[in-house]
């Protein structure tokens, strides 16, 4: 029983990371069509910015919890710097080219990022220090410490939060338009240009929010750890429906939860024969099944080609 | 045009470097006469100096440059001519592709006896291709057990394999550490996968337990999946086949799930930066490395005062290693009486050498006889020595470096665990 409980702890805060980071493809995906490959590379300079600002403010005796505070308000500023810059670089000139040129320029700045990246830190691993608070609390016999809890907060509060913007806001009420027909929503007196930015803009201060969150967790950064963060937050934002806010918590939170319980009951299910080195399989079989039954992903919902 | 002035530059550098060093002025100086021409030996040497282990591709062969440098300024004799080595070092990217055709290019520029590769994955295809030329090829760095395994009699190894390594790992456990359950993590490499297997084999024979075995893969970071279920399994020790970039998260996630069985790694832990990454969830963990630690090699100190005055940078891994792979050739190549591949080949497996890093002897297969294996303890953000199993006993530091008993633990020997 504590054993089942603690995987789904595991799950849970698993997921909730895989959201955070799927929320920033769902929201460019929703608006533009686009994926943004290079989005699990802000995530990367994200992390690694802040954490060469904790290392700054390491001398300052400023209470921890205030230096990750202003360390993520760097990296926020660094990646929405970032992530407007790509857009203007390496999407808007491409905007009414075919589909697979951006498609490509994305992967082309991904790969641009890792490699600035590998030669501003290197490529060894870097340990992050433990600012936010860590104590670990017992539920039901299983082990769940604050970091973790943060990130699911976190996680439903950045969901939250975009819901309402999209839904709520006079901005988001000019996002859905410009996502529905951004010609017509130019001659109805909105600047898509802007509202792209905005979106960027947004997008990549989600990403400093994971980068931050996930290398707290994991207490270490990396050049690369954006690349596959990426994808399995890519894949879970498929799962979800790409496009759809909620959608891409719940699916990555049922990911997360699918991997963990993947990897600690694969093997007494199957009676051996499979090893926890299938909870990939696993994962990527439960998101062909549901693809084959629901194309447009679990809260996706059928949308016409744009024209 | 270009290669005409590289080759003009490098015979004039030849000439110059040959000069310095010995003597009675060596010619050297391509189309010059000579009275009595010098024994040339080619010496290939394939290590990755690009990409992320550039660095210790280029450790390994700053070490086999040492030992060129060395041996061309002792002006040594063989059958009446004076020995003049000639190290051609390639980069193999660390790629078993570019690793088999750097073996071709050394087949073709007839090298008398390659240094190298310095990874496993390289070095077993090129295995194949030197096998079938001919000529003998020392490792200074592949602990694959493949490796040696194909009876290739032109394949030699200076370094410790895994087999080795794996066996004094779970020897250790079983013994030392009184591990009587242990769960075994890998990362599905060849290495990882490679050296898990050998522990098993160990640890079982010498009575422990294994519970639980898991998979994890060489980028993962998060392993709290397989740890809660091991947890649940409450091993004694858990060990991990694997690098260290996935060993420092999981020694923080066993931690942080409340996990209190030690750690063993095996050499892909035990680095500085896994302490470093770990931080305090390294503390009294153990790893192994094949070996002894430099400072403790018969030619240590003084091999890292050579290196330190020549290249000015700190040893990083396999340089001493290297440096004994040639000089091991060179022994071979005077006791033949002359350099060409098949008398190298000959004399390799007789041939006896007191080394920089142990005393090197062959056993049938190719693999380095009494191999060494050290085992670490992470203390105060160090790794310090706790055993140096087989080998010559010539680190004074293991005094208490007693064969562990098999399968009689001493419950006294358990360290103190945090």
């Amino acid at each position: 029983m504590e054993t089942f409980v603690q995987q789904l702890i595991n799950g849970l805060t698993l997921g909730s990371i895989y959201a955070l980071v799927a929320l920033g493809y769902t929201m460019v995906y929703g608006i533009l069509g686009l994926i943004n490959f290079a989005h699990g590379e802000v995530v990367m300079i994200g992390a690694l910015v802040a954490l060469a600002a904790f290392k700054l403010l390491a001398a300052t005796m400023l209470p921890p919890v205030l230096i990750a505070l202003i360390g993520f308000g760097i990296a926020a500023m660094v990646c929405m710097a970032l992530g407007w810059s790509i857009e203007r670089i390496a999407y808007r000139p491409l905007r009414n080219a075919p589909r697979l040129a951006p498609l490509i320029t994305a992967i082309g700045v991904s790969l641009v990022l890792q490699q600035l990246a590998m030669l501003f830190w290197g490529r060894s691993y870097h340990a992050v220090p433990a600012l936010l608070p860590s104590e670990a609390h017992e539920i039901l016999g299983a082990r769940i410490n604050e970091v973790q809890i943060i990130i699911m907060l976190a996680a439903g509060m950045a969901m939250t939060g975009l819901i309402f913007l999209v839904q709520r806001s006079k901005l988001g009420r000019a996002m859905r338009a410009t996502a529905e027909n951004p010609q017509v929503a130019a001659l109805m007196g909105v600047d898509a240009n802007k509202i792209v930015a905005l979106t960027f803009v947004i997008g990549s201060a989600l990403a400093a929010l994971a980068g931050v969150l996930v290398s707290a967790n994991y207490g270490i950064a990396h050049y690369q750890m954006g690349f596959l963060l990426g994808l399995k937050a890519f894949t879970a934002a498929v799962l979800g429906g790409i496009g759809n806010i909620g959608g891409a918590v719940l699916g990555g939170v049922l990911l997360g939860i699918i991997e963990a319980l993947g990897a600690g009951y694969i093997g007494d299910l199957t009676g051996g024969v499979f090893g926890s080195n299938y909870q990939d399989v696993f994962a990527f079989f439960v998101l062909i099944g549901v693809l084959v039954f629901r194309p447009s992903g679990l809260m996706g919902e059928k949308v016409s080609e744009r024209a | 045009m270009k290669t005409q002035t590289l080759v003009l530059s490098l015979s004039a550098a030849l000439a110059l470097l040959a000069c310095s060093k010995s003597e009675p002025p060596a010619p050297a100086a391509a189309g010059a006469p000579v009275a009595q021409a010098p024994l040339i030996v080619k010496i290939g040497h394939a290590a990755p100096l690009t990409g992320p282990q550039a660095h210790i591709g280029k450790d390994t062969e700053y070490g086999a440059q040492l030992a060129v440098d060395d041996v061309n300024a002792a002006n040594i004799q063989v059958g009446g001519r004076t020995l003049q080595l000639q190290l051609i070092g390639e980069d193999d990217q660390a790629d078993p592709k570019q690793g088999t055709i750097v073996a071709q290019k050394f087949v073709d520029d007839k090298v008398n006896v390659v240094i190298g590769h310095m990874n496993s994955g390289t070095t077993l295809p090129a295995s194949v291709t030197y096998a079938n030329a001919g000529i003998p090829q020392v490792s200074a760095s592949a602990t694959n057990p493949e490796y040696t395994k194909h009876g290739y009699k032109t394949a030699f190894r200076v370094m410790t394999n895994d087999e080795a390594q794996g066996k004094v790992l779970g020897e250790f456990a079983a013994g030392k550490l009184a591990a009587k359950t242990i769960a075994v993590i890998d990362d599905k490499t060849q290495y990882g996968e490679g050296i898990a297997i050998e522990f098993k084999k160990a640890a079982s024979a010498s009575g422990a337990k294994v519970v639980a075995e898991e998979h994890t893969d060489d980028k993962a970071v998060d392993f709290a999946a397989i740890l809660t279920k091991i947890k649940a399994t409450k091993p004694d020790l858990i060990f991990f086949g694997g690098m260290d970039p996935q060993a420092a998260p999981l020694s923080m996630q066993m931690k942080k799930l409340g996990i209190k069985s030690i750690l063993l790694m095996g050499d892909g832990g035990c680095t500085a930066d896994f302490i470093k990454n770990a931080g305090a969830a390294a503390e009294g963990q153990y790893c192994s490395k094949p070996g002894v630690p430099v400072e403790k090699m018969p030619g240590g100190p003084a091999f890292i005062a050579k290196y330190k005055a020549k290249y000015n940078a700190p040893i990083q891994l396999y340089a001493p290693y290297a440096y004994d792979a040639v000089m091991v050739v060179v022994e071979a190549i005077k006791r033949a009486g002359n350099a060409d591949s098949a008398a190298i080949l000959a004399e390799l497996p007789k041939t006896a050498y007191k080394g920089v890093t142990t005393d090197i002897a062959f056993d049938e297969k190719g693999d380095i006889k009494d191999a060494a294996v050290t085992l670490y303890i992470a203390k105060g953000g160090q790794w310090e020595q706790v055993d140096t199993i087989g080998g010559k006993p010539a680190a004074p530091a293991a005094a208490s470096a007693e064969p562990i008993p098999a399968a009689t633990p001493s419950p006294a020997a358990i360290p103190a665990a945090k």
